[in-house]
Order: structure tokens, then C-alpha cells, then sequence
């Protein structure tokens, strides 16, 4: 029983750790926590779920989803975020995301009505059995897609000229602008691979959860925790972050009693905590502020 | 031919107006000194030319129009920009700091660059593979520098290399940088407060008080002028 909750809580909390991935790439990018993350990866569900309603597999929507929606996430950063980066409004940008939130929700809702859809799952029905437990397909298939992305970035950072050169303009982005590299074009990417895996993230969880226009709120606060507790700017700490609160969450919606009322409160108590005591998270950089 | 040509009529930040009527040019191989009092206008000359600040007038590296363009097309122009503290990419490692400054360049020819200058200054490549940031002052600046080549510039701008090193270690930079500039024929524009070191290595000088040229000259010659010896030579 607990074995089972441990293997649930780590595949939901992968599927945090994807989202909180894309708040902290974002964050990485320009400096401020993208509200709208969870509604742009909702839009991704949706646009998957869409897909496949005319008839493309699931496999194929997520594709196309995940494509549309990195386009998408590009042009929110060239159009919405980049004017206010530039002269440094980090509130209003902060109001802007928040605004976009709103939006995308009510658009979501508006164009595709707020009845539940049922979204197909990408990896079949049934369990397969781990050292004597029972995981559900669906667990292992999460835990393995979240895997893949992750080893995916990690390949594209480290040992790519354009990994490179978005790793230095987030490093010192004036000097880099003065090495060649146009930060401005680092900043949409890193915009548009965030998009990308928020739709992965939305549509991996959208059969666990059936699909709403309030499917992501939840997660969104989830992947915010994940996202603190493992380093706003550490792109590995999102992931370990993640599936800490995923275990964490189940463990506790489980076992404590009334647990299933308190999930969230957990959410917002690691958020809090971690803040005081270790306002870095586990694996991101302190700020050193010169005087 | 002038490598650089810089006429300057008005630069500064937003409504906040820096330096006026500041004109000067650099041949091709050639150096030149900024000398200056803090806050005189100095580094905002190099930032105006790489394209920080907001200016009227006209730089020109050879024929080509730099103003107007934005910074990493400046750089993709032919000018290394080492920005005063170094600039130094912290969590990267020294050779993914050499890279970065080869980015203007297709990546099998950085890579050739990033040994080469490895191989030319071994304390780098000792260090190849760990974070640039836990490099000493010394070593950093020579980072920055090694990195500033790496792109083969025509035009090298240098804010105050010596800020922070000791003196021996800034004699010894100052050798070396001489030592670059006459293999690769690159010409500098360099920013220096200790303008002993800077005079002895370079061509030309120019005094900027408040923004504006106040004297220029041969650099031996305003070496062995009293009033700049005492202004600016703490003499």
C-alpha cells in the first residue's frame, strides 16, 4: 500500500516536475515566474485533446501540441514580456503573466465549454509489476516521458552551440551580447522550450485528472512548490522538487486524517518553509547581492 | 586605413547626456589610451561604441556603420568587447568561456581556437574543464582577454584590464597583451587608470574631462607632459 502511494506520488510529482521545469526555464529566461504556465500548458491538453477528437493518435496530437505551443509561448515572450524585460518592470511583468492566466482560461473555457473531456491515455490501461508492486502503465509512462524530456534539455544545454550560448546569456547576459550572442533570441527560446514542456506536462496528466478548464490551478501550485523547493534556476532541482511534493502530497492525502483537504496546504507549506529556511532551494545558486 | 573611427556628438543614458563632441580615430594595428578621472566618460566611449548607450553621430569600424546596431551585432562586426570586471561567464567552465566568446564564428573553427589558446596559455588549460569563477583575478583577466581574441577581432576594446590586479600581475598583462596585439595585428582602444603601464604599451592618447577631449597627443609625448603627468600619473 504505501509502495503503491510512493510509485503514484512519483509519477504525478514527474509530471510537477515538468511544469515546474518549464516556471524555472522561464525564470532562467527573463527573471520572472510565469503565471500563465499552468494555462498554457491546459492549452496544450486541450489542443492535444482536440487533435485526437479529429481523429490524429495521441501520440501525434502531443507532437503537433507541443510544437503549437512552444510557437505560442515564443510570441507571448517576444510580444508581452520582452518590452517590459528590456526596461526592467518586473511587477507589471508579473501582472502581465497573471493577466494571461486569466485570459487563457476564460478563451479555454469559451472555446471548448466547461464540461470534462476525456482525454486518451498515451500509454494504455493495465499495470506492470515492479519488485513485487503493482504500477499502473500509465505511472511507468509518465515517469519515463518526464525522463526522456529531461534527458533531452540536459543534452541540448550541455552539449550544444545553442545550449552554450543560452547558458552564457543567462550566466552574464551583457557579455554576452558583447561575445555575439543576441539575448533577446536566447530569451524567446528559452520562452518557447518552457511552452513545449508545459504541453508535455498538461497532456501526460490530463487523463490522471480528466480535462477542465480548472485541471491545472492545482498543479500549477504543486509545480510552484517544486519549483521553490528545488531552486528557481536550476532546471534539475525542478525535477527532484517535483517529485518530492508528488510523494509528499500523496503520502499525506493518504495518511493524514482529513489528508485529501489539506493537499494543497502542504503545496503552500513547502513553499513557505522553504522560502525561510533555504530561500536558494536545494539545488539552486544563492544570490550573492554586493554591497 | 582607420580601423575605428569614432565621432561622437552626443552619447549617454536615456535623458542622461555622458559625453559631447568626442571624435577620434584608430588605424588599423594601431592603440589607443583613453586616460580620464573617474566618472569622466571613459567606459561610457567603449559602451557607445558597442552599442549600450544611446548616441547621435557616427562609429565606423572600416566602412561599416556601428551605431544604431545592437550590441552582439557590434561584436559580429569585428569588436571584442572586454567589459570592465572582466565579464567573465561564472558558471561556465574556462574552455565553455573561450567558446562563447568564438560564438561569432562557425563552431569547428571556435573549437580550434578554444586549444590554441589553451595551449598558448597553460594556466587556462589547467583549468579547462571548472567553473571560470573559481579562476584568481589574474587568471580571469587573462580569461577575458583569450576570450576577446577568440572571435579574431579587427578591433579590441579593453575597460580598465588592470582594476583590481596586483601590480606585477598588471605589468605582466600589459606584456602580454603587447605581445597579442603585434602577432595578430589587431588594433586596441583601451580604458586605463594606471596610465603609466597603459602609455608605455600604446600609440596614441586621448584625455577626457567631463566628457569631452581635453587634450590628445602622441602617448611617449603626453607621458612626458607635466600638466598630464600630474593630472592623470598621480605624479
Amino acid at each position: 500500500m504505501l509502495l503503491q502511494q510512493l510509485a503514484d506520488g512519483v509519477a504525478t510529482g514527474a509530471v510537477y516536475g515538468a511544469l515546474a521545469l518549464a516556471i524555472v526555464l522561464v525564470y532562467r529566461a527573463s527573471r520572472t515566474l510565469n503565471f500563465a504556465q499552468g494555462e498554457l500548458a491546459l492549452l496544450g491538453a486541450y489542443v492535444s485533446w482536440q487533435l485526437t477528437a479529429w481523429g490524429l493518435p495521441i501520440w501525434a496530437a502531443l507532437l503537433v501540441a507541443t510544437a503549437a505551443l512552444a510557437a505560442l509561448s515564443a510570441g507571448v515572450e517576444r510580444v508581452l514580456v520582452r518590452p517590459l524585460v528590456r526596461r526592467h518592470q518586473a511587477l507589471p511583468l508579473i501582472i502581465v503573466t497573471l493577466g494571461l492566466m486569466i485570459a487563457l482560461n476564460a478563451i479555454i473555457g469559451w472555446v471548448w465549454t466547461y464540461q470534462t473531456k476525456e482525454v486518451p491515455a498515451l500509454f494504455g490501461s493495465g499495470a506492470v509489476e515492479i519488485g513485487g508492486v503493482a504500477v499502473s502503465r500509465q505511472d511507468v509512462g509518465i515517469v519515463l516521458t518526464v525522463l526522456v524530456v529531461a534527458v533531452a534539455l540536459g543534452v541540448l544545454f550541455e552539449l550544444t552551440p545553442v545550449g552554450l550560448r543560452m547558458r552564457a546569456a543567462i550566466s552574464a547576459p551583457e557579455s554576452a551580447e558583447l561575445s555575439g550572442i543576441s539575448t533577446g533570441r536566447t530569451m524567446t527560446a528559452g520562452w518557447a522550450i518552457a511552452g513545449a514542456v508545459g504541453a508535455v506536462a498538461g497532456t501526460l496528466i490530463a487523463p490522471e485528472l480528466f480535462l477542465h478548464p480548472g485541471m491545472m490551478t492545482p498543479v500549477l501550485i504543486y509545480a510552484f512548490a517544486a519549483a521553490t523547493l528545488g531552486g528557481l534556476d536550476s532546471p534539475p532541482g525542478a525535477l527532484v522538487g517535483g517529485i518530492v511534493v508528488g510523494v509528499i502530497e500523496n503520502l499525506a492525502g493518504s495518511y493524514l486524517p482529513h489528508g485529501s483537504d489539506f493537499k494543497q496546504v502542504v503545496a503552500l507549506a513547502i513553499i513557505v518553509v522553504v522560502l525561510l529556511v533555504r530561500p536558494q532551494g536545494l539545488l539552486g545558486r544563492r544570490e550573492v547581492v554586493r554591497v | 586605413m582607420s580601423a575605428l573611427t569614432v565621432e561622437i556628438e552626443a552619447a549617454g543614458y536615456g535623458p542622461a547626456t555622458v559625453l559631447r563632441d568626442v571624435r577620434f580615430e584608430v588605424p588599423d594595428g594601431g592603440r589607443l589610451v583613453l586616460l580620464g578621472a573617474n566618472g569622466a566618460g571613459k567606459t561610457t566611449v567603449l559602451r557607445t561604441i558597442s552599442g549600450l548607450c544611446d548616441a547621435v553621430g557616427s562609429v565606423r569600424l572600416g566602412e561599416t556603420e556601428l551605431l544604431g546596431l545592437p550590441p552582439y551585432r557590434v561584436a559580429g562586426a569585428g569588436i571584442a568587447h572586454v567589459p570592465q570586471g572582466r565579464g567573465t561567464f561564472g558558471d561556465l567552465t574556462v574552455r565553455e568561456n573561450l567558446l562563447v566568446g568564438g560564438a561569432t564564428r562557425p563552431r569547428r573553427e571556435a573549437v580550434a581556437a578554444a586549444d590554441r589558446w589553451m595551449e598558448r596559455f597553460p594556466r587556462l588549460s589547467e583549468r579547462s574543464g571548472r567553473p571560470a569563477s573559481g579562476l584568481s583575478g589574474g587568471e580571469q583577466q587573462l580569461l577575458a582577454i583569450a576570450r576577446a581574441f577568440m572571435s579574431a577581432p579587427r578591433m579590441l576594446l579593453l575597460d580598465e584590464p588592470s582594476l583590481g590586479l596586483a601590480p606585477k600581475i598588471t605589468t605582466d598583462l600589459f606584456v602580454t597583451l603587447d605581445e597579442l596585439g603585434r602577432e595578430t595585428g589587431t588594433a586596441m582602444l583601451l580604458v586605463e587608470q594606471n596610465a603609466e603601464v597603459a602609455l608605455g604599451i600604446a600609440e596614441d592618447a586621448v584625455v577626457i574631462s567631463s566628457g569631452r577631449i581635453t587634450v590628445r597627443g602622441r602617448a611617449d609625448e603626453l607621458r612626458d607632459n607635466d600638466d598630464v603627468r600630474r593630472a592623470y600619473l598621480g605624479v
